[in-house]
C-alpha cells in the first residue's frame, strides 16, 4: 500500500516542520505533568502546626513526633492553653492546632476511649481539610502500628485511612487527567485541524482527485496522530512513574488497551469535526469548545463530579474523557483488572462505534 | 502641480537593496500606472508613499506632505483600495460607508448627505442594507472605489482594481476612475496585469527595484518597438533576468 | 478506424448552491487532443464546472462523460485518468519541491522516474530549487511545480482551473508555451481563465458568463463574428471624450479600452465625419481609426444582447 504509506509520510513531514505543532505535541504534554506535578498541586507542604500536650508521656510525644516528621507540618512549638492556640491563630502563625488530653499512654494501653483533638484555619477550606486529613491519617497509622506491635487484645478501631491514595498526593489524581486531556487534544484537536488545512488549502481537491480511495485519505492523515498519542501517553505515565513515583497497580496491558480505545474515539470525534467545518480556525474553536472545555471541566480531573449539580453531573455521562479517567484511576491506583471497568469501558466502546458511524455517515466523496 | 515627487528613493533590508533609488514624479489627476513582477519592489515603494514603511534614504513628498516628517498627514489626504480586502463582507453596505466615513472623521451630517449622494450615484439605495458579501463583485468594486474617495483624498491608491470581473464592469470601473481623475484626484494603480496598464496615462515599470522604463502608453511602445504593455513588460523581465 | 469516445462531453448541466444558481444548462463536445479555454469572469460558474468535470461535485441536472466515464457513476475510472491543478495552487507549502513531486507520484501509484519525459521540459526549470519549500517559491514557481504535480501520471485529459491567475506575465507566457507541448504529446486540455487576451492561444474557446455560455467557437471566428462596425477613438481628454461619443448620434455603444475607446455603430462611418463633430466639440489630438474586434468586443457585445 504505497499510496497509503506516502500519505503517512507526508503527514509526519507537516506535523515535524511546524514547530508550533511540535511544541503543542510534546511541549505541553510536559509542561503541563511537571506544572500539576509541582506547583499547581492542592498538596499542603509545611504547614505550621502547635500542640497543647495535655500528657507529655511517650505516645504523645511520639505521635507529635510523626506528625512533623512528615513533609506536611512543621512543628512551631508547644503552647501552655487553648487561648493561646487562638491566638497563635488570629496572629496567622499557625495552621492546625493538636489537643492532646491528659493520660494518653494509660487511656490508649488499657483501651480507653479517648479523643485528640485537631483545630484548623478553615479560612480556606480546602487547606483546613486536607491538613486534618493529612493529621487523621497519620495518627491513625501510626496507632495501627502501635497495636500490632503491642499484640493488643481485641479492640474496636475506627478504620479512617484513605485507601489507594492513602497520603492523598494530588499527582496520582492529576496524572490520568493530564493523560485525558492530552490524549484529547493530540487525536481530537490536531486531527480536525490537519484535515480541515487540506480543505482551506484546496490540497483535499487534488488528494479527491487521485485514485486514492477517499477512506484512505482519512486513515493516511490519521494514523501518524494514533502513534502520536501512544508517544505522548507513554511519554506521560512514564514521567509520572519515574518523577512522581505515581504507582502503576493493575496489569499495563489494560492500561494500553484502554488507552488505545480512548485515543480511538478522540480521533473519531476529531474525524467528525472536520466533516463538519471546511477552516481550520472554525475546527479549533469547535475542538476547543466542544471537547477541551468539557474534558477540563465536566470530566472529574479538576472538580469532583460528585460535587456538582445534577444536571452538570448527567451532562458528565456523554464526556468520554470522564469514564477514561475512572478507568486511568482505577487501573492505575486500585489496581483492578478488567472485571471492575468493563462497564466504563463498554461505554468508552459505545462512543467510539457512534462518532465512527457518524463520521463515515457524514464524510464525502466530493467536495460538496 | 504635482501630487507625487520621490528622488532617490531607496529601501534597504539588510543587503538586499529593494528599492534602489528610484525618481518620479505624478501630476495631479493623473492616472498613473506602477507596474513590475512580484518582487520588483513595487509594494515596497508604494508602502514607502503611503507612510507605512520608512524609506532607508532619498526623500519624497506626497500631497505636499513629507514622508519622513509628516506620515499622519499623508494618511489623511490618500484613499486605498485593494482588490483582495476593501469592505467588510459582514456589514451592510451602508453600514461599511458609515464605518469609513468615521475612520476619516468625516462629521456626522456631512456623512449623511454622503451617503445618500453616493448610493444613488452608484444605484445602490436599493442594496443599502444589504450585506457587501452578497453583492456581485463588479458592484463591490465599485462601491468600494466609491468608499475609498469619499473623503476626497487628493490621491488615491488601487492594487489591481480591475482583477478577475467581466468586461462591462471593468469598463464602468475605469469610467468612475476617469471621473475622479476628472475632478483632480490623482490615481496611482499599482498591477501586474498589463491590459489594464494600458488605461493609464502615464506607466513606469520597475524591474530589480529599479524604474526599467517610465512615459504614455505610446511612448513606450516607441521605445521599446513593441505593440502593447504586455510585450514591453518581457523584454524588460528578460533584460533583467540576464543582467 | 478505431472510435474513441470524446475526451469531453457533457449535456445541459445545472448546478445551483442554495439560492445561488452557478449554472444554468450548459452542454460541449471536445475531442481528444483539444485546447479548450473556458473564458470568463470571476464568478461564471468556471470553478463549478471544472469541479463537475474532476467528479469533486454533482450536478443537479444533466450528464457529463469525461473519456467516456459517466462523472457520476464512474468516477473512480475518471479520477484515475486525469490531472487536475486547483484554482489556488494546491502544493503542500512545507513540502520541498521534490518532496511535494514525490508525493503525487506515488498518490497515482507512479513514480517521478517514470514519466519524467513528460515532465522534463518544465522539471528542469525547477531542478535548482528541488530542495525548497514550496511555499517559498514565486508565484510562478509554484504555477510549474503545481502543474508538474498533475502531470506526473502522465493523464490523458487535463483540467486546470485559473492556472495564470495571479502570476506575472512573463510566467503566463512560458506557461502557455508548455501547454502547447503538452498538447503536441496528446494531452487533451481544458483550462479556464477570466484573461480575455489568453483565449487566442486556445483552439476552440467557451465565453462564460453568469452560469451561461454566451458562445463557442473558435477565437479567431468569436471575434470575426462581431457584429458592428468598430473604431478606435483617440483624444487628449478622455473623460469628456467618452461623454461626447456617446452623444453622437451614429453611436452603439462606446468603451474605454486602454488610452483609446471603442465606438461601435449602427451602420459604417467616415471617420472624418466623427473628427469634426469632435473639434466641433472642443477636443485635441483626435485620431478615428477602423479597427479588428478582440474577443473582448465580442463578449461585451454579447453580454449586452
Amino acid at each position: 500500500m504505497r499510496q497509503l504509506r506516502i500519505v503517512i509520510l507526508k503527514e509526519f513531514y507537516h506535523i515535524l516542520r511546524d514547530s508550533r505543532t511540535l511544541l503543542i505535541l510534546f511541549g505541553l504534554p510536559l509542561v503541563q505533568i511537571l506544572l500539576f506535578g509541582f506547583a499547581i498541586t492542592n498538596e499542603i507542604k509545611g504547614a505550621k502546626m502547635a500542640v497543647v500536650d495535655a500528657s507529655g508521656d511517650d505516645i504523645s510525644r511520639e505521635m507529635v513526633q510523626r506528625l512533623t516528621a512528615s513533609d506536611y507540618f512543621i512543628y512551631q512549638g508547644r503552647a501552655g492553653s487553648r487561648e493561646e492556640v487562638l491566638h497563635l491563630f488570629r496572629e496567622g502563625k499557625i495552621k492546625m492546632a493538636l489537643f492532646i488530653p491528659p493520660n494518653l499512654q494509660r487511656d490508649f494501653y488499657h483501651g480507653e476511649a479517648t479523643e485528640i483533638q485537631l483545630l484548623a484555619d478553615a479560612t480556606d477550606p480546602n487547606t483546613a481539610t486536607t491538613l486534618v486529613n493529612y493529621a487523621t491519617a497519620i495518627i491513625n497509622d501510626y496507632q495501627l502500628e502501635k497495636l500490632d506491635a503491642q499484640d493488643a487484645p481485641f479492640q474496636i478501631k475506627t478504620e479512617l485511612t484513605m485507601r489507594y491514595n492513602p497520603l492523598l498526593k494530588s499527582v496520582y489524581l492529576f496524572v490520568p487527567g493530564v493523560m485525558t486531556v492530552i490524549l484529547m487534544l493530540v487525536s481530537a484537536m490536531m486531527t480536525s485541524i490537519a484535515l480541515t488545512r487540506e480543505k482551506e488549502l484546496g490540497t483535499m481537491e487534488v488528494l479527491l482527485v487521485s485514485p486514492l480511495q477517499p477512506p484512505f485519505i482519512i486513515i493516511g492523515k490519521v494514523i501518524p496522530y494514533f502513534i502520536l498519542g501512544m508517544v505522548n501517553a507513554t511519554l506521560i505515565v512514564t514521567l509520572g512513574v519515574l518523577v512522581f513515583g505515581m504507582p502503576v497497580q493493575g496489569s499495563w496491558l489494560l492500561l494500553g488497551a484502554e488507552t488505545i480505545l480512548f485515543i480511538l474515539t478522540s480521533l473519531a470525534l476529531g474525524i467528525l469535526i472536520s466533516t463538519r467545518t471546511d477552516s481550520q480556525q472554525v475546527a479549533m474553536m469547535m475542538s476547543l469548545m466542544a471537547l477541551m472545555l468539557p474534558t477540563i471541566i465536566l470530566s472529574g480531573f479538576i472538580f469532583p463530579i460528585e460535587s456538582m449539580p445534577r444536571p452538570l453531573q448527567l451532562l458528565s455521562n456523554i464526556i468520554p474523557a470522564k469514564w477514561f479517567i475512572i478507568i486511568l484511576r482505577n487501573i492505575m491506583l486500585k489496581g483492578v483488572g478488567f472485571d471492575f471497568v468493563w462497564r466504563e469501558t463498554l461505554i468508552l466502546f459505545g462512543m467510539f462505534s457512534f462518532f465512527t458511524l457518524l463520521s463515515i455517515r457524514n464524510f464525502k466523496t466530493r467536495l460538496a | 502641480m504635482d501630487v507625487i515627487t520621490a528622488d532617490k528613493l531607496t529601501k534597504r533590508f539588510g543587503d538586499f537593496v529593494a528599492v534602489d533609488q528610484i525618481s518620479f514624479s505624478v501630476k495631479q489627476g493623473e492616472i498613473f500606472g506602477f507596474l513590475g513582477a512580484n518582487g520588483a519592489g513595487k509594494t515596497t515603494a508604494m508602502r514607502m508613499l503611503t507612510g507605512l514603511s520608512r524609506p532607508t534614504s532619498g526623500q519624497a513628498q506626497v500631497a505636499g506632505f513629507d514622508i519622513y516628517r509628516d506620515v499622519e498627514k499623508i494618511k489623511r489626504r490618500i484613499g486605498y483600495m485593494s482588490q483582495k480586502f476593501s469592505l467588510y463582507e459582514d456589514l451592510t453596505v451602508s453600514e461599511n460607508i458609515e464605518f469609513y466615513g468615521g475612520v476619516y472623521g468625516i462629521k456626522a451630517r456631512d456623512l449623511r448627505l454622503k451617503t445618500s449622494q453616493l448610493l444613488s450615484e452608484l444605484g445602490l439605495q436599493e442594496v443599502a442594507r444589504t450585506l457587501v458579501g452578497s453583492l456581485p463583485l463588479g458592484w463591490k468594486q465599485k462601491l468600494a472605489f466609491s468608499v475609498a474617495i469619499m473623503h476626497d483624498p487628493a490621491l488615491v491608491f488601487l492594487d489591481e482594481p480591475t482583477g478577475g470581473v467581466d468586461p462591462i464592469t471593468r469598463r464602468q470601473f475605469w469610467e468612475m476612475i476617469y471621473q475622479a481623475a476628472d475632478r483632480g484626484v490623482t490615481i496611482f494603480v499599482t498591477t501586474h496585469y498589463m491590459d489594464e496598464a494600458e488605461y493609464c496615462d502615464r506607466i513606469s515599470m520597475m524591474a530589480n527595484g529599479r524604474i526599467a522604463a517610465l512615459g504614455t502608453p505610446q511612448e513606450l511602445r516607441e521605445q521599446f518597438q513593441a505593440p502593447d504593455m504586455n510585450a514591453i513588460f518581457l523584454k524588460i523581465a528578460r533584460g533583467s533576468q540576464t543582467a | 478506424m478505431t472510435t474513441h469516445p470524446p475526451a469531453l462531453v457533457f449535456d445541459n448541466i445545472h448546478k445551483s448552491f442554495g439560492p445561488v444558481t452557478a449554472l444554468e444548462g450548459v452542454s460541449l463536445e471536445i475531442g481528444r487532443g483539444e485546447l479548450f479555454g473556458l473564458i470568463g469572469p470571476d464568478g461564471a460558474g468556471k470553478t463549478t464546472l471544472m469541479r463537475i468535470l474532476t467528479t469533486l461535485l454533482l450536478p443537479d441536472q444533466g450528464a457529463a462523460q469525461v473519456l467516456g466515464y459517466d462523472v457520476i457513476k464512474q468516477w473512480r475510472n475518471i479520477r484515475r485518468e486525469v490531472g487536475y491543478m486547483p484554482g489556488r495552487f494546491s502544493l503542500y507549502q512545507d513540502l520541498s519541491v521534490a518532496e511535494n513531486l514525490h508525493f503525487f507520484a506515488t498518490l497515482f501509484g507512479t513514480t517521478v522516474a517514470e514519466n519524467y519525459d513528460l515532465i522534463r521540459d518544465i522539471y528542469e526549470q525547477l531542478e535548482p530549487f528541488r530542495k525548497r519549500r514550496a511555499g517559498k517559491l514565486s508565484g510562478g514557481m509554484k504555477q510549474k511545480l503545481a502543474l508538474c504535480c498533475a502531470l506526473v501520471h502522465r493523464p490523458q485529459i487535463l483540467f486546470l482551473d485559473e492556472p495564470t491567475t495571479g502570476v506575472d506575465p512573463v510566467s503566463r507566457q512560458e506557461f502557455w508555451q508548455i501547454l502547447n507541448r503538452l498538447q503536441d504529446q496528446g494531452i487533451t486540455i481544458f483550462v479556464s481563465t477570466p484573461y480575455m487576451d489568453e483565449a487566442s492561444l486556445c483552439d476552440r474557446v467557451a465565453l462564460i458568463q453568469d452560469g451561461h455560455f454566451l458562445a463557442v467557437d473558435k477565437p479567431g471566428a468569436l471575434a470575426a463574428s462581431y457584429e458592428h462596425p468598430l473604431y478606435a477613438v483617440k483624444a487628449r481628454d478622455r473623460f469628456r471624450l467618452l461623454q461626447d461619443v456617446r452623444q453622437w448620434p451614429p453611436t452603439y455603444q462606446a468603451f474605454p479600452f486602454g488610452e483609446q475607446l471603442h465606438l461601435s455603430t449602427r451602420t459604417e462611418i467616415d471617420p472624418q465625419q466623427l473628427v469634426g463633430y469632435l473639434t466641433q466639440q472642443g477636443h485635441q489630438e483626435i485620431t478615428v481609426t477602423p479597427t479588428a474586434p478582440t474577443i473582448e468586443d465580442r463578449f461585451m457585445e454579447l453580454m449586452t444582447h
